[in-house]
């Protein structure tokens, strides 16, 4: 039996048009882009024609603001830490919203141990930030704030526009990582008003093992890497050519067909919410309306969310992913699950299912049919 | 080679279960663990001739926490209570080819749960005090990792 993966926001399959693109940097053309050798040049070709291709999607003024990094979670780090830790003269403070991402809220915890001042910006009940205490939060010496574009656990999309409007009234710089809403929303930092950008390959259908930062010109920041002078000092590694090449093309596909494919999960996405409601005590978790195209989450009382995972997979060779405590390596519920209010044995109940471009209507009732017979089984088995 | 995810053992209780559901009027009765934590299990017994003759139990948490619960009613079954107070925690994990380092505590908490039940039992016949019968050491404490 062919399975349904519904947990795109963990992992993409690359798409067959950016694999037979990029191959030829593993095999053929796979020179060391910093050679000034015809091999050498040709590589350092195609880093340029993927940071240009990466610039477009997000309509950096140019393809120099794009800094390849290995991953989302190096450009996050090298974002925060990075500005952080170069404009400290001019302040201490760093503020973050409390559903970052782990790499976000990290590397802004592990600046507080160095004397900054954090503070992590809450949010409501459908996990939009709480603007007017972020207003109040900000001051002249905060130089980094960091809010998502959008959250992957729960889908809200975030109001970056006012946002940036506020830390650039009160603040320094807003960083906005936007792996979960790359490719599925379109992204404008210059319209955005956004100083740093991070963005990931895998996450639109790129191959794994490179991620990027965009830097606006006026933010100034120091390496969390040392080494040689690869992208401007701030990332220094030999290139990956092949996941650079492979992320570039990713970005242009995004571009040229995120509008038509979001078009076309939004109504299978809807269908799927509509239908999952109708099970006894289930929950969507997140905004409503205000969420990703593709997203959809919920939470179910009296059940556990890793037993749902290991049924859904087991039983019908589904694929979910749950923000529950018992599935994570610490054992601590999600921070998010707890930061829109949720109590700990309701964020245990959690399943966040996530579409991609090899799902399609026909599924959803078989999804349907069988995350109710999952939530059934195991309310058999609860005691609650 | 490190085991990746839960061992073939673990899945298939998971997936049948054994002796799910409620005992009315159980002669012991046992309940642990903690939802806030994401685990807890009740166990019910019919004891005769001071062997446990019948065990259920009912169960919220995650995979290893329904697994665990499930062998531990198997290897219980049919003991006399005093060799089924001695089933360990090791003794659950390591019947059903080992669990993940992670779980190995909040997930494993049937024997608790069954030595909960045969002393809810001793209890009742006088056997022992209700003090005595006081949760095992472990099952008080935070949703700990360790």
């Amino acid at each position: 039996m062919c399975g349904i993966y519904l947990d795109y926001q963990s992992a993409m399959p690359v798409d067959t048009r950016v694999l037979e693109f990029a191959e030829r940097y593993l095999t053929k053309e796979f020179g060391n882009p910093s050679a000034l050798h015809s091999v050498g040049l040709a590589a350092k070709s195609a880093v340029e024609e993927a940071r240009r291709k990466v610039a477009e999607l997000i309509n950096a003024p140019d393809p120099s603001n794009i800094i390849f990094t290995g991953s989302a979670t190096e450009a996050n780090n090298l974002a925060i830490r990075g500005t952080a830790q170069r404009n400290a003269a001019k302040g201490k403070k760093v503020l973050a919203s409390a559903i970052e991402h782990i790499s976000v809220i990290n590397a802004m915890k592990d600046l507080q141990k160095g004397g900054f001042q954090l503070t992590l910006v809450p949010v409501d009940s459908a996990g939009i930030i709480d603007l007017a205490v972020l207003e109040n939060q900000l001051s002249k010496d905060t130089t980094v704030t960091s809010v998502m574009y959008a959250n992957s656990e729960i889908g809200t999309i975030e109001p970056i526009k006012e946002i940036s409007q506020m830390v650039h009234d009160k603040g320094m710089f807003l960083h906005v990582d936007a792996v979960a809403a790359q490719g599925r929303i379109p992204i404008d930092v210059q319209k955005d008003g956004i100083d740093l950008l991070t963005i990931s390959s895998n996450d639109m259908y790129g191959p794994q093992g490179a991620g990027a930062l965009y830097v606006n010109p006026k933010v100034k920041l120091q390496p969390t890497l040392l080494g040689g002078g690869q992208e401007k000092g701030l990332r220094p590694s030999t290139e990956n050519l092949f996941a650079i090449a492979g992320m570039g093309e990713a970005a242009r596909l995004a571009k040229l067909e995120m509008d038509q494919e979001s078009d076309r999960l939004r109504p299978i996405r809807d269908s799927l919410i509509k239908e999952i409601l109708k099970i006894d005590e289930a929950y969507l978790t997140g905004h409503t309306t205000i969420r990703l195209p593709h997203h959809a989450s919920f939470r179910f009382s009296r059940i556990e969310g890793e037993s749902i995972l290991l049924t859904m997979d087991a039983m019908f060779n589904i694929q979910v992913s749950t923000g529950s405590a018992c599935s994570s390596r610490t054992l601590e519920p999600s921070h998010v699950l707890l930061a829109i209010g949720l109590k700990h044995e309701q964020a245990h109940g959690s399943m966040v299912t996530t579409l991609g471009k090899y799902n399609n209507q026909g599924e959803i009732s078989v999804i349907a049919k069988a995350v109710s017979q999952t939530v059934q089984r195991l309310r058999a088995l609860s005691p609650l | 080679m490190a085991q990746v995810g839960y061992s073939k053992k673990v899945m298939e209780h998971f997936m049948n279960p054994r002796n799910v559901g409620v005992i009315e009027n159980p002669d012991g009765y046992g309940k642990v663990g903690n939802p806030v934590c994401g685990d807890l299990m009740e166990i019910f017994i019919k004891v005769k001739d001071d062997k446990i003759d019948d065990i259920k139990f009912r169960t919220f948490g995650c995979g290893s926490a329904i697994a665990v619960s499930s062998m531990v009613t198997e290897m219980a079954k049919g003991k006399p209570l005093d060799e089924a107070m001695k089933i360990t925690r090791k003794d659950v994990a390591d019947e059903l080819e080992g669990l993940p380092p992670q779980k190995m505590h909040c997930s494993n908490l049937g024997a608790d749960a069954l030595h909960a039940a045969i002393k809810n039992y001793w209890v009742k016949i006088g056997k022992i005090k209700p003090e005595e019968a006081k949760p095992e050491g472990e099952e008080g404490e935070a949703c700990s990792t360790e």
